[in-house]
């Protein structure tokens, strides 16, 4: 695995007020890997996400994707160039149908992307096509979030706690899915509190902790850590 | 509900293509049927301007009760075309259709705000244009408070033409806009900005393009409705009632929609001249209470009723 990454993030510090919710956070993935991003509630994922997708500005440190720093890209500029993401809470279109919600963002897909049939079948959301986003449970919100972002054909897929709420056979079907996405050469990081999930997804997580990631390997070899432990059971 | 926008757009060509039809049959012949074409004219200009309020508050959502602005600012532009730059009626109307984008352009920061407060600042941006325009400083531009008078360009016919054309070309732009990506953007970017940039949609550019055309609509409106009085003062195109009228028609017909404001115009500008004019205090009374009690019982307007039932609503 000697690829360039696709996307790495170098010391990025974000505060709000002051508190540091990123405090030098480094890491990088590149093309066709599934990245775990885990850890505590607020120790700074999703806030990670946000900043890859261009919700924040970081206070410091670097984004470099493709090898081009991208903080000066608006947000629908990342997504044009192959950055997208889904919502912890969930954000759709809720006047719109379903399909209206996907068929938006297909308007600026790129290449390689699944059309909309296509990303609507994936998302097992063909049969709710027709009807307003607003009538979806939350779990299926967030798989529209995901069809949306597929629409347009990322390169890149932030996907922030999609197993919440999500049945065993569930899980373990939208885990199959987001692998044949890599397997198509996608880049993902995943933040996920569902450890189980994680591990059916990837070997390659990183356990962030206050802002900094302070372990990155395999969720069994995390599971281990001194440091790790410490974070989690407070020992 | 249909798959996408184009096909919306094809589908509903008929009944899409017949408002505006219907629109231009109406006024053409209207005058010859009822003596009064200033009332038939104030109808048509409101029309105009309620198009021009559902483009930003129907498709985005932002409430602009200090509309009249553009509209003030366009019949005075017409003025100083005329008067200053000796401008023949037509090309006056450029002008003031020039003043109010620009007037749009140097206002555009107001988009930063949201709900309320948009709403307030737009219509304190209002009374500052009144204000500028009728500062007595400013005579040698304006006429300041003493208003303008273009009696040697008066040209009912042609100005009331213009007001048709206008109508026609407006509600054209509304159905094509509320058919085609461009107005889903605007639709998607009221519902979440965040999604909608995430979905590739340039929000800010976006919100400031519709931002511009409304402005534009509600200037030229001014403009045409200056010159077809020919003797106007600051207090009269300023008026704030008038944005407030724009935006009754808006909220009762139904934004988002191309024939909710002409609904709404057609009725409660009915109304009002068949029993406002000898009791107007309570008109203001009725309007205010209506834009209450629409934004919480009935948000979508009247076609909102035929629209919950299924139906594809123009």
């Amino acid at each position: 695995m000697s690829r360039e990454p696709l996307l790495s993030v170098e010391k990025i510090v974000k505060t709000f007020g002051g508190f540091h919710a990123l405090d030098g956070v480094t890491l990088s993935v590149e093309p066709g890997e599934i990245l775990g991003l885990v850890g505590p509630n607020g120790s700074g994922k999703t806030t990670l996400i946000n900043v890859i997708s261009g919700l924040y500005h970081p206070d410091g440190g670097r984004v470099l994707y493709r090898g081009r720093s991208i903080a000066s890209w608006p947000m629908h500029q990342r997504a044009r160039q192959g950055i997208n993401r889904t919502f912890q809470i969930p954000k759709p279109f809720k006047s719109l149908t379903v399909r209206e919600n996907v068929e938006l963002a297909y308007h600026f897909a790129r290449q390689g992307a699944m059309t909309v049939d296509n990303a609507l079948d994936f998302t097992g959301l063909a049969p709710s096509a027709d009807r307003p986003a607003q009538s979806l449970n939350s779990s299926q919100q967030k798989l529209l979030d995901l069809a949306r972002a597929l629409a347009i054909g990322p390169d890149l897929l932030l996907v922030d706690e999609l197993a919440a709420g999500l049945g065993p056979q569930e899980l373990h079907h939208i885990a199959d899915s987001l692998r044949s996405l890599a397997d198509r050469s996608m880049a993902l990081i995943v933040v996920e509190h569902h450890l189980g999930f994680v591990n059916q997804l990837t070997d390659r997580v990183i356990v962030m902790n206050a802002g900094k990631e302070i372990f990155e390997g395999s969720l069994t070899l995390a599971a281990e850590d001194a440091t790790v432990s410490a974070v989690y059971l407070g020992t | 509900m249909l798959s996408s926008g184009r096909t919306h757009l094809r589908s509903h060509r008929g009944v899409n293509a017949l408002i505006p039809l219907l629109l231009l049959a109406a006024f053409s012949l209207a005058p010859l049927v009822y003596a009064n074409h200033a009332v038939i004219f104030q109808m048509m200009a409101f029309m105009v301007l309620a198009q021009g309020v559902n483009l930003l508050y129907g498709f985005t959502g932002y409430l602009p009760f200090g509309y009249v602005g553009f509209f003030g600012i366009g019949a005075y532009g017409m003025g100083i075309g005329i008067e200053l730059f000796h401008l023949p009626g037509l090309a006056a109307l450029l002008v003031g259709a020039l003043f109010a984008v620009v007037i749009a352009l140097i206002l555009s920061p107001l988009l930063r705000l949201s709900g309320a407060y948009f709403a307030i600042s737009s219509l304190a941006a209002s009374e500052v244009l009144y204000n500028i325009v009728a500062n007595p400083a400013l005579t040698h531009i304006t006429n300041g408070p003493y208003g303008e008078s273009l009696v040697q360009s008066y040209h009912p016919l042609t100005s009331y033409v213009a007001m048709v054309v206008l109508l026609v070309l407006t509600t054209v732009l509304v159905i094509v806009i509320k058919n085609t990506p461009f107005g889903r953007a605007l639709l998607a970017i009221r519902e979440d900005p965040v999604s909608a940039e995430m979905a590739g949609i340039a929000v800010v550019r976006t919100r400031t393009t519709v931002w511009i055309l409304s402005a534009l609509i509600g200037g030229l409106t001014g403009a045409i409705f200056g010159w077809h009085l020919s003797v106007f003062y600051p207090s009269t195109v300023f008026d704030l009632s008038i944005s407030i009228l724009a935006i009754v028609f808006t909220l009762f017909g139904g934004g988002g929609t191309a024939i909710g404001p002409i609904l709404g115009s057609v009725v409660l500008y009915g109304l009002y001249n068949a029993i406002g004019i000898s009791a107007p205090q309570y008109f203001e009374l009725i309007y205010g209470l209506l834009i209450v009690l629409l934004v919480l019982f009935l948000p979508g307007g009247v076609v909102s009723l035929l629209q919950r039932r299924g139906s594809y609503v123009p």
